[in-house]
């Protein structure tokens, strides 16, 4: 497993709901580090072939590490920080345009 | 009109060390600035989460890191003083030689329009496709340096390192620091790298301290026994939906370690998305191995009024970005009459001085750690565009089937048309090309890159303000 | 010097599709093209197989349009086959949006004359909001209805293009890129081809094909091109899931499921750039017939311009002063592809004239077209 260098880390803990589980995090987190640290490798899966993609390079650039948060489809997961209470889902695919 | 719509004198666009110094150096002339960051916090990638970190413990990051709490302390005084407008969270989707801002913040998209603009928009990992690379669990060097600083996360074990770079080794050591084991640092440099780089050694001694700290990197892995393979030449990535093993080849030998996190790096280069979508001119750098946009001595490009300042002009570092960064400051505060030109004279006489010692290392430190063409031109089965899933084989074969350059190559196979924008892909494919036409790849050139270099949705661009005149002499039907 | 039965000049789809048919027919043909960066319309093209709303006034484009629309499928088969590439035609008619009821009528009255002026030729038909949401259930609210036609459709321009080269090539044809052609000359029975790199190459016939570029090197065969480039601009989103079957004027969704959306007209010179009021103006349009396209990221935009002659008609000619020497430049290089690499390659390699195309000569623009630059 990943590990929390951190102790003690005096930044709050939320909580992120990431498909049927419930994840803690630190205020200040990206979404990113937030899967990452609880394990979570695998954020997507391609448009293209359907392989199983997660961040590369965290910084903006790959944009590897594409989620659904809060409903929102291709949300960058390295971009976005974390707020308690967040709904968050795997990419799969291409993006799914509700009305 | 909106705030957001009134022209600025000066906009910076990055806080990393070249931006924060650009803004600190104008506020100390009294010309104010606006600094939009695409961050939540101050300090780039080299300095992030300085401000917030839980690595408090201050020998486990470095002194290198925390020395930008200072930089990170005037970005402070100068909001306080009311001469910087620091903009947090605001993604940068354009910029145009008419030097128009379109800035994306909590999904409100705003074009502002600026008279000067520094752009320091930083560095990224130079692409290292090897198959595999696409795996979940396999990462940049850098992306586990981000974690670690701004969340204090260390990724997965077994964690294995490879390529070359003093980045590369700088985040083995963080990690053994913080009591996190590395299985393996598979060292790719080219068994002569030494011998290459020896020319440059007499100049590198005239610079501070790098070649001391480069020795005593290496000397902390060596202490914490960590096993260093040198002469790697092939690496693959293996697992299914996830990363299990790394391949590395020695020798002509294949062998496997066990895996869960891959890091890899082979140096950084500059991000020219904004030089590019402003089509300014770039030359090859041969040295660096990327391409860069041509400046003045202020670091202006052809674009006028447009500066580049810190590695997206090429490959400085953070010391000489600070340097870059109050020099293109100092020219911008002489035109917008804030100083005389002799005073700009005066002021940058040391800093050139400064500068020309700092970048006596590069020549050493570029011709050290350049990666073999093995390694920047991969496998025909190797992925090159991660976003269109293109691979190296399919890239030569449009080529030798007609096709003239990157752009072609895009209509060819959309490699290069992802949500990335090439970011990843744009170097190796201009090598590629290069190497099956036998041509060198500054004749090859780059993708043409445009507006929106970051994605903005529809409904963004339809609420956004445009200011007047703008009249549109267009008809949509 | 090497040597040519035919030069094409100009390797976008006017070319590329020429070129094709004249293989086709096992000519030695020769394609020039330029190197990496060039104005290019064929890479900007939008990718509409579209007769609806084309040629009021001049039935023989109707025709000329409706022709190769009924043809597409056939080329489309035959590139499938030589090259293995899909160049994912697909034919299940098009719809032109209205955003209002005025709109609405105005449409419907122009359809109606093109239908007359058509012989009964060209179909269509009006849906109201509600028929056209049973066809395209993304439209908004608001949307008045639509025009229909069976003949429209799409396909991939940039696929088409790669077929197209890669087709001439498998027939014996020579694709050269990197080949710019700077001047062309007579040279005894046929042509010298001069290219900027210094080059020169010897054809006994030649046909212009080079979009914009068609201006300067007509003069030199005796030719008219009074050509001006019209800047379209086109946006392209992330993929999304499959949204719309049907392509409308202005928006379709490709193959591998981006969206593109456009297209301004704006005489903007050889400015290929974007501008964010005319892409706003695009978007907004775009949004009001399918809100739901609100979340959709936009990840690229281009400015694309169009060879456009002065009445928007194609130019086909043969030269009268240099025999041999041909014309070819229009704005709808996928639409009229099957009638390129057909009857009008036919043509050129030596059959009869196209009925429609006879009225489709630069005379018409009363030009001095005999003189010789």
């Amino acid at each position: 497993m990943p590990t929390r260098l951190s102790s003690p880390d005096s930044r709050p803990t939320l909580t992120l709901h990431f498909e049927q589980r419930e994840i803690s995090a630190r205020q200040g987190d990206s979404v990113a580090s937030a899967l990452l640290a609880a394990g979570i490798k695998s954020f997507r899966t391609t448009p293209v072939s359907a392989a199983p993609r997660g961040p590369y390079c965290m910084m903006g650039v790959c944009f590897d590490c594409l989620l659904v948060v809060d409903g929102v489809p291709n949300q960058q997961g390295c971009q976005v920080q974390v707020r308690d209470g967040m709904r968050i889902e795997r990419q799969l695919g291409a993006a799914e345009i509700t009305p | 009109m909106s705030a957001e719509g009134q022209k600025l004198g000066l906009a910076i666009i990055g806080a990393g060390p070249a931006g924060l110094s650009a803004a600190v150096e104008a506020a100390s002339h009294g010309v104010p600035c606006r600094l939009f960051d695409e961050q939540g916090a101050p300090g780039g990638q080299i300095y992030r989460a300085l401000e917030s970190t839980p690595l408090r413990e201050r020998s486990l990051l470095g002194a290198d890191y925390w020395r930008g709490g200072e930089l990170i302390e005037s970005l402070r005084q100068g909001i306080e003083a009311g001469l910087i407008d620091y903009r947090p969270e605001h993604t940068l989707w354009q910029l145009n030689r008419e030097r128009e801002l379109g800035t994306l913040s909590r999904g409100r998209a705003a074009l502002t329009q600026a008279s000067q603009v520094i752009v320091a928009s930083g560095a990224q990992e130079r692409p290292f496709p090897v198959p595999g690379w696409t795996l979940p669990g396999v990462m940049g060097a850098g992306a586990a340096q981000v974690l670690l600083k701004s969340s204090g996360v260390a990724l997965d074990q077994p964690l294995v390192l490879a390529g070359s770079g003093p980045l590369l080794l700088l985040v083995a050591a963080q990690y053994l620091r913080a009591g996190v084991p590395v299985a393996a640092l598979l060292d790719t440099s080219p068994k002569d790298a030494l011998r290459r780089a020896a020319p440059y050694l007499a100049t590198a001694l005239g610079a501070p301290d790098y070649l001391l700290k480069g020795i005593k990197l290496i000397r902390e892995l060596r202490r914490h026994g960590v096993n260093i393979v040198r002469g790697v030449e092939a690496l693959r990535a293996e697992g299914d939906g996830q990363l299990e093993r790394v391949g590395f080849k020695r020798q002509g030998q294949w062998q496997e370690i066990n895996a869960k996190t891959l890091l890899l790096h082979q140096g950084v280069v500059p991000n020219v998305q904004l030089s590019r979508a402003l089509s300014c001119r770039h030359r090859w750098r041969e040295d660096q191995l990327c391409w860069v946009p041509e400046l003045d001595p202020w670091g202006e490009s052809d674009a006028q009024d447009i500066f580049f300042a810190g590695d997206g002009g090429g490959i400085v570092g953070a010391e000489a970005s600070k340097l870059q960064g109050r020099l293109s400051a100092l020219q911008v505060a002489a035109r917008l009459g804030a100083i005389t030109a002799a005073r700009r004279d005066e002021i940058a006489r040391p800093l050139r001085r400064a500068l020309a010692r700092e970048l006596r290392i590069r020549p050493f430190l570029d011709a050290l750690y350049r990666p073999n063409e093995a390694w920047r031109r991969p496998s025909d089965e190797t992925l090159v565009c991660r976003c269109e899933e293109i691979d190296a084989g399919q890239i030569r074969a449009a080529v030798r089937a007609g096709c003239s350059g990157p752009n072609q190559l895009k209509a060819f196979l959309r490699c290069g048309m992802g949500p990335c924008q090439g970011r990843m892909c744009g170097l190796t494919v201009a090598e590629l090309i290069g190497e099956t036409q036998g041509r060198p790849t500054a004749e090859v050139g780059y993708y043409r890159l445009r507006s929106p270099i970051k994605p903005i949705t529809l409904g963004q661009l339809a609420e956004l303000e445009i200011p007047e005149p703008r009249a549109a002499k267009t008809e949509v039907d | 010097m090497a040597t040519h039965d035919i030069a094409v000049i100009g390797g976008g789809l006017v070319g590329a599709a020429i070129a094709f048919g004249l293989t086709r027919q096992g000519l030695g043909v020769a394609v020039f093209d330029e190197g990496d960066i060039a104005y290019r319309a064929s890479r900007g093209n939008f990718g509409l197989v579209w007769v609806q709303g084309k040629g009021l006034n001049h039935p023989n484009y109707i025709e000329w349009s409706l022709r190769s629309s009924e043809r597409w499928s056939s080329l489309a088969a035959e590139l499938h086959a030589l090259t293995d590439i899909d160049v994912e035609l697909r034919q299940p008619g098009g719809v032109y949006i209205c955003a209002d009821q005025q709109e609405f009528e105005q449409r419907r009255a122009l359809l109606e004359r093109l239908r007359t002026q058509s012989g009964g030729r060209f179909e269509f038909k009006m849906l109201d909001h509600q028929a056209l949401a049973e066809r395209v259930p993304a439209i908004g609210p608001e949307v008045a209805g639509a025009s229909w036609s069976d003949h429209d459709g799409h396909a991939n321009p940039l696929y088409l293009l790669r077929a197209l080269h890669l087709g001439l090539g498998r027939q014996g044809g020579r694709y050269l890129s990197g080949a710019k052609v700077v001047r062309v000359s007579r040279d005894g029975d046929g042509y010298r081809i001069e290219r900027a790199d210094g080059e020169t190459h010897h054809a006994a016939r030649v046909v212009l094909a080079a979009g914009l570029g068609n201006v300067q090197l007509a003069p030199q065969l005796g030719l008219h091109a009074p050509l001006k480039p019209n800047r379209g601009e086109v946006i392209i989103t992330e993929r999304v899931a499959p949204l719309l079957d049907i392509p409308t004027h202005n928006l379709r969704q490709t193959g591998d499921g981006t969206l593109q959306l456009g297209d301004s007209h704006e005489d903007a010179g050889f400015d290929d750039g974007t501008r964010v009021e005319v892409l706003k103006a695009i978007v907004r349009r775009n949004l009001r017939l399918f809100p739901r396209l609100a979340s959709v990221r936009m990840v690229r935009a281009w400015g694309a311009l169009r060879v456009m002659p002065p009445d928007g008609l194609p130019i086909y000619q043969a030269s009268r002063s240099h025999p041999g020497a041909f014309i070819a430049c229009c704005h709808s290089g996928v639409t009229l592809a099957a009638m390129h690499a057909g009857p009008l390659a036919d043509w050129i390699a030596g059959g009869p004239v196209p009925d429609q195309i006879a009225s489709m000569s630069a005379e018409r623009f009363d030009a001095h077209t005999t003189v010789v630059a």
